[in-house]
């Protein structure tokens, strides 16, 4: 049962609304035709099923009509310029809109064939599932050890105290701080420096060994070095796990991604494999922002 | 992926404990909430019913016959004459013409008991002003004995002993079906100060009381109030001096109210050797009270009006003294008012430290100034809840109604003022 | 002349002085070629004429009637015969108070000795002349006042820059009234503690566990010393205060999580104003209903399950304070709680907790600090309130832990030592001065570590 937020319904079973299309968003000569992808939105082996999504912020629509699959074991790139929706729709995949009281969201959303937004659906396990990692670092204000041990303590996964130890080391080790912090574990997490934090919060992430992991602008926070540590930490982990992340950068998303999604004012306007969005981009949108002239 | 199967499998098991946990917690704050609110409506509930029949006067209206040789009474205009006449006889006639039963003297005596002083001093202000009307039958109508009262408003409430004997009871309820005791709005409750009698005692001296005493502490408290969040916001330098006004604010914010009312005794009355009990001295203690909520409230206001403002102002050469004069203070003027009207509503409501500068004396005269002795409403609420006798629970509760509605009136237009005139930037 | 009649009358020559100096200011002006060639706007040589006249003028009238009381009490009493002199203040109150009494008509003179009558008149012409100085003395003052700024409405003399700093002052003073009024509070029970504690011992006071200041009227009675020790007073005032704080904290903190965290938008907009109508109920109602209604009800209670429950029992004052302080509690927690970072929550939620378990886990304990003082300030309320333990608690010294049973505290007994009618001077009043002050230190220590705890717990996510 839904005890999180009932007001948000999945509207699924609801026909289809004929949506007229919206001027006031279109500035750019290059018109967007709703619900029209260009290139490989769709994959063999989907984890996520994602079809005709839409998200409204009370009157707005904050998301128009996208469809798209997500594969198992895939990274995938949202790129876009600001505003344009992508860490919104990636909220969608663990709902945690569901703690904004306007935000409404219509489609299909389904991960492994069941439906994300049933009300039926469970968010406590559908987000073990799917984790999170956020733009700024944000660790509890508690040690470090208490930080990757949260998410197994309050979901019951270690028996005793050397199993909950084993989590803990071996998150930190696959997050690669290990090294760093082996020595500190009783330490207040909120004293480490930016990129440790950063990777704290993944290590808190996969403590929990979820399917998928959301990962919204990770790097924006940090100093170069430290983003090329998690970079670094995402291509290792890609072997493991889905996982969906959504960069201001393109060349993050050209140095970890399989596939790029490339966003505009709601719109899903092109995904394709990484390498063919930044060489020989479909539509005149991605070329042009790509090519920088706007973003 | 073993590893991630088998622990979603342990997270699907343990939902359901984790639910319950869940559920349970709300249910304690929806209990939390539920306590809070419940504990406000039977408050207002005991209130109600404790005290709606204190805006209830119990009357005896009877066709009086100002029989001169029965009141012993030649000449109206003769004090003597007045000090020594009877004027129960003439309304005990006029009673016994509804209760033909009651002949023999001893009925008679309690018959008159039923009427208490009230109907005598009527009648005798009657004759007083009008010595023509001897003589005659006039209608008069007057307070009933606070017994009758009792009796005719709470015979079924329990709490309420009725100190009429039985026939007294038959008698009154004889005279209520004809219409001679009758209850009507209580006016007197409004027009008159304190008594000893509850049928005849009153708010209105409590509520000038309580007005001349927020005239003093609103004509302080507010022009200060201002003039030094003004100061701490715009002016005071970041120093020590500042740094100590500061804490002594927030720190006086929090003193408790009684302590307030030792400054005022040992200070004003003390040392000034001003007057006890009257509303300057009252006003004054209230005013250094509220001071606090009034600065800090005033400060909020002041920090919300934008930067840019200011900039525009300096910008075309206004001093700052004229930039705080023209434009800081009108636009926060709104946030002021509000968070004064809220003090002043505390303050209206505040008992405590006036008891100790002798606000809380029996006074029955409405006071005419700033220099009269008074009292105010919640002190006259104190006065009478402590009084042994049921009838003043009833007034006490009827004043608390009194006061809350006050009370509700300044928060709503506080709140009404915050809607309409605060500007968001 | 009565002062309520020169204050105004003050004002009206404050008006006066400004309409005249702003004239003469464009008299000034025009020969040089208009309001251009002046320092400052006519306005502000007319305001500062004002300024001028009122001022000066109002802090004599202030300081004279602030004074004149005592001053004329005094010379009443040295006019009396030597022989009559009074040898306490107590004595002195009652003289003077028979003496004003005459002299207002109120008293007949017949009744009274030679001397007292005597006084009577003296009082009635020293009255009369002191009301006639103080008339001449501050119109004096505000006519030269305003004379003086007449004379320098000049066009060198730049008037905006008088008038500013002049109100800039007047400002600071406002501000510092704040800093007079501390000082105000520790004289008045500085003063009068430090006269108790000549009569009763200190140690008597802070460690004796009896109270009964009621000092005999003769001094051969038994039992004339009284007993001052403050600990059943203070045993009581906990009691209560435990009995309210464990009302409130729970109930306070609940509704605040509960409304900030669960409570749809709708429910939200109609419990929150109806939780802040508790804190504006005045606390005279909040002691009527725990007298009259609360009271009764625990002791009808306590009897049916056989307990013994007295009628103004710990528990009916502690529960009803209790119920008074929630909102006090649930604000300051909603601050608090709200306070705690956004992030905390994503990151916790995300991770698959619920939001109980991230209520618990995450947000309480970062939010601990912040919580802690705010049920530091509760308590220094409950500490302070008054007027529902003086309705509801005893006035017995009891010293027991029991809450059915009738306990006082400290602020009970200032409340009556000090109202209605006072024997000046003795242990009794002044021991009502000297719970005030440990009253006001006790509340003052608590404030002051509640409000660094909260400060330091704001600048942590500031």
């Amino acid at each position: 049962m839904n005890t999180m937020n009932p007001t948000v319904t999945s509207e699924a079973a609801m026909p289809e609304e004929k949506i007229v299309s919206v001027k006031e968003e279109r500035p750019a000569e290059t018109v967007i035709e709703e619900g029209k992808t260009v290139g490989h939105p769709l994959s063999d082996d989907p984890k996520f099923k994602l079809r005709n999504v839409e998200v409204f912020y009370g009157e707005d629509r904050a998301i128009k009509n996208i469809s798209l699959d997500i594969g198992r074991n895939e990274v995938i790139a949202f790129i876009g310029p600001s505003g344009c929706g992508k860490s919104t729709f990636l909220r969608c995949l663990n709902r945690m809109n569901d703690s904004i009281d306007i935000c409404r969201v219509k489609g299909q959303l389904a991960i492994d064939d069941h439906d994300i937004y049933d009300p039926k659906r469970d968010v406590v396990e559908l987000r073990a599932r799917v984790g999170m990692v956020f733009q700024k670092p944000n660790p509890f204000p508690k040690s470090i050890y208490d930080n990757v041990a949260y998410g197994p303590r309050i979901h019951g996964l270690a028996n005793r105290k050397s199993d909950l130890d084993d989590i803990v080391e071996s998150s930190l080790r696959k997050a690669g701080l290990w090294d760093e912090a082996k020595d500190r574990l009783d330490a207040i997490a909120t004293g480490m420096s930016g990129g440790q934090q950063q990777r704290l919060c993944i290590a808190r992430a996969i403590a929990v060994s979820p399917e998928v992991i959301l990962m919204d602008e990770p790097c924006s926070a940090l100093d170069p070095i430290a983003t090329a540590k998690v970079e670094e930490l995402i291509a290792e982990m890609s072997e493991s796990y889905t996982i969906v992340i959504v960069t201001h950068s393109m060349q993050q998303a050209a140095r970890v991604s399989h596939r790029t999604a490339y966003f505009h004012l709601g719109h899903l306007v092109e995904v394709n494999e990484t390498d063919k969005v930044f060489t020989s981009p479909e539509h005149e949108l991605t070329e042009s922002y790509i090519t920088g002239r706007f973003g | 992926m073993t590893d991630q199967r088998s622990q979603a499998e342990i997270v699907r098991n343990s939902l359901k404990r984790r639910y319950r946990k869940e559920r349970r917690f709300r249910m304690y704050g929806m209990l939390a909430i539920f306590i809070a609110l419940a504990s406000l409506a039977i408050l207002f509930a005991d209130i109600i019913t404790k005290g709606h029949t204190g805006f209830v006067k119990t009357t005896i209206t009877l066709d009086v016959t100002l029989d001169s040789d029965m009141m012993y009474l030649d000449d109206p205009s003769d004090e003597d004459q007045l000090s020594m006449a009877d004027f129960v006889a003439p309304l005990i006639a006029a009673l016994q013409e509804h209760i033909p039963e009651a002949d023999s003297a001893a009925e008679k005596r309690e018959l008159g008991r039923l009427i208490g002083s009230y109907g005598a001093s009527e009648v005798r202000n009657l004759l007083k002003d009008n010595p023509d009307l001897l003589n005659t039958t006039q209608t008069i109508e007057f307070l009933a004995h606070d017994r009758v009262s009792t009796y005719v408003k709470h015979a079924d409430n329990p709490r309420y002993s009725v100190k009429l004997s039985e026939q007294q009871q038959r008698w009154v309820d004889e005279l209520q079906e004809k219409g001679v005791i009758d209850t009507s709005f209580n006016d007197v409750l409004f027009s008159r100060g304190d008594s000893r009698e509850p049928a005849n005692a009153g708010i209105l001296g409590a509520i000038v009381g309580s007005l001349l005493t927020m005239v003093v502490t609103l004509v302080i408290a507010f022009p200060v109030g201002i003039a030094a969040a003004v100061y701490l916001e715009e002016f005071a330098p970041q120093n020590k001096i500042t740094d100590f006004i500061e804490v002594n604010i927030n720190n006086l914010a929090a003193v408790p109210s009684i302590i307030f009312g030792l400054l005022g005794l040992a200070v004003f009355i003390g040392l000034f050797g001003m007057p006890r009990s009257v509303p300057v001295v009252g006003g004054m203690v209230l005013a250094l009270m509220t001071l606090p909520t009034i600065i800090i409230s005033g400060r909020a206001a002041i920090k919300s009006v934008p930067p840019s403002i200011r900039e525009a102002a300096e910008g075309v050469g206004a001093s700052k003294m004229q930039v705080v004069l023209h434009h800081v203070i009108p636009l926060a003027m709104p946030g002021m008012l509000t968070g004064s009207i809220i003090g002043m509503a505390q303050a209206l409501g505040e008992t405590a430290p006036l008891l100790l500068i002798g606000m809380v004396a029996f006074i029955v005269d409405v006071p005419g100034g700033f220099f009269d002795s008074a009292t105010v409403l919640p002190v006259q609420i104190y006065l009478w809840a402590s009084s042994s006798e049921q009838g003043f629970i009833e007034l006490a509760s009827a004043g608390i109604m009194v006061l809350l509605t006050f009370m509700i009136t300044m928060n709503a237009l506080a709140i009404w003022l915050r809607k309409r005139l605060e500007r968001r930037w | 002349m009565q002062t309520a009649n020169l204050l105004p009358l003050v004002l009206v020559l404050a008006v006066v002085a400004y309409g005249l100096a702003y004239m003469r200011s464009r008299a000034v002006a025009a020969p040089l070629g208009g309001i251009r060639n002046l320092k400052a706007l006519p306005f502000y040589y007319a305001a500062r004429a004002a300024l001028w006249c009122a001022i000066p003028a109002l802090i004599v009238l202030a300081a004279w009637a602030g004074f004149e009381g005592k001053v004329i009490q005094g010379i009443v009493i040295a006019s009396l015969p030597q022989d009559v002199w009074p040898e306490s203040a107590g004595e002195a109150s009652l003289i003077l108070s028979q003496i004003s009494n005459v002299a207002a008509g109120k008293l007949n003179p017949e009744f009274v000795p030679e001397h007292i009558v005597g006084a009577a008149s003296v009082l009635e012409t020293m009255d009369d002349q002191s009301e006639n100085f103080k008339a001449a003395l501050v119109l004096l003052v505000a006519v030269s006042g305003a004379a003086f700024a007449w004379t320098r409405v000049s066009p060198h003399i730049n008037a905006r820059i008088n008038v500013e700093t002049t109100l800039r002052r007047i400002f600071f003073v406002c501000a510092a009234l704040a800093v007079l009024t501390t000082a105000g509070i520790v004289f008045s029970v500085i003063l009068e503690t430090i006269r108790f504690f000549g009569r009763v011992p200190i140690s008597d006071f802070l460690f004796s566990t009896s109270w009964s200041p009621q000092t005999a009227l003769r001094a051969d009675q038994v039992g004339s010393e009284g007993a001052f020790g403050v600990i059943p007073l203070f045993t009581g005032t906990l009691l209560i205060s435990a009995i309210a704080l464990l009302v409130a904290v729970p109930v306070g903190l609940l509704s605040a999580i509960y409304l900030s965290e669960y409570a749809s938008r709708r429910v939200r907009s109609s419990a929150k104003p109806l939780l802040e109508m508790l804190a504006g109920i005045p606390t005279v109602v909040y002691g009527f209903f725990a007298a009259l209604t609360v009271a009764p009800f625990i002791r009808e209670l306590a009897e049916t399950v056989g307990l013994e429950a007295s009628s103004q029992s710990a528990l009916a004052a502690g529960l009803v304070m209790g119920i008074m302080i929630v909102p006090f509690v649930s604000s300051l927690s909603d601050d608090v709680i709200n306070a705690v970072p956004q992030s905390m929550r994503d990151g916790s939620l995300a991770l698959g907790a619920t939001q109980s378990e991230t209520m618990k886990k995450v947000i309480f304990p970062a939010a601990l600090p912040g919580i802690i003082g705010g049920i530091l300030l509760a308590a220094s309320r409950a500490i302070g309130e008054t007027m529902i333990v003086v309705m509801a608690a005893g006035l017995a010294a009891n010293l027991t832990a029991n809450p059915l049973e009738s306990v006082t505290t400290v602020t009970v007994q200032i409340a009556t030592l000090l109202v209605g009618d006072q024997e000046f001077d003795s242990a009794k009043t002044l021991s009502a001065f000297a719970l005030g002050m440990l009253l006001f230190i006790v509340t003052l220590l608590l404030n002051v570590v509640a409000l660094k705890i909260v400060r330091k717990y704001r600048e942590q996510y500031d």
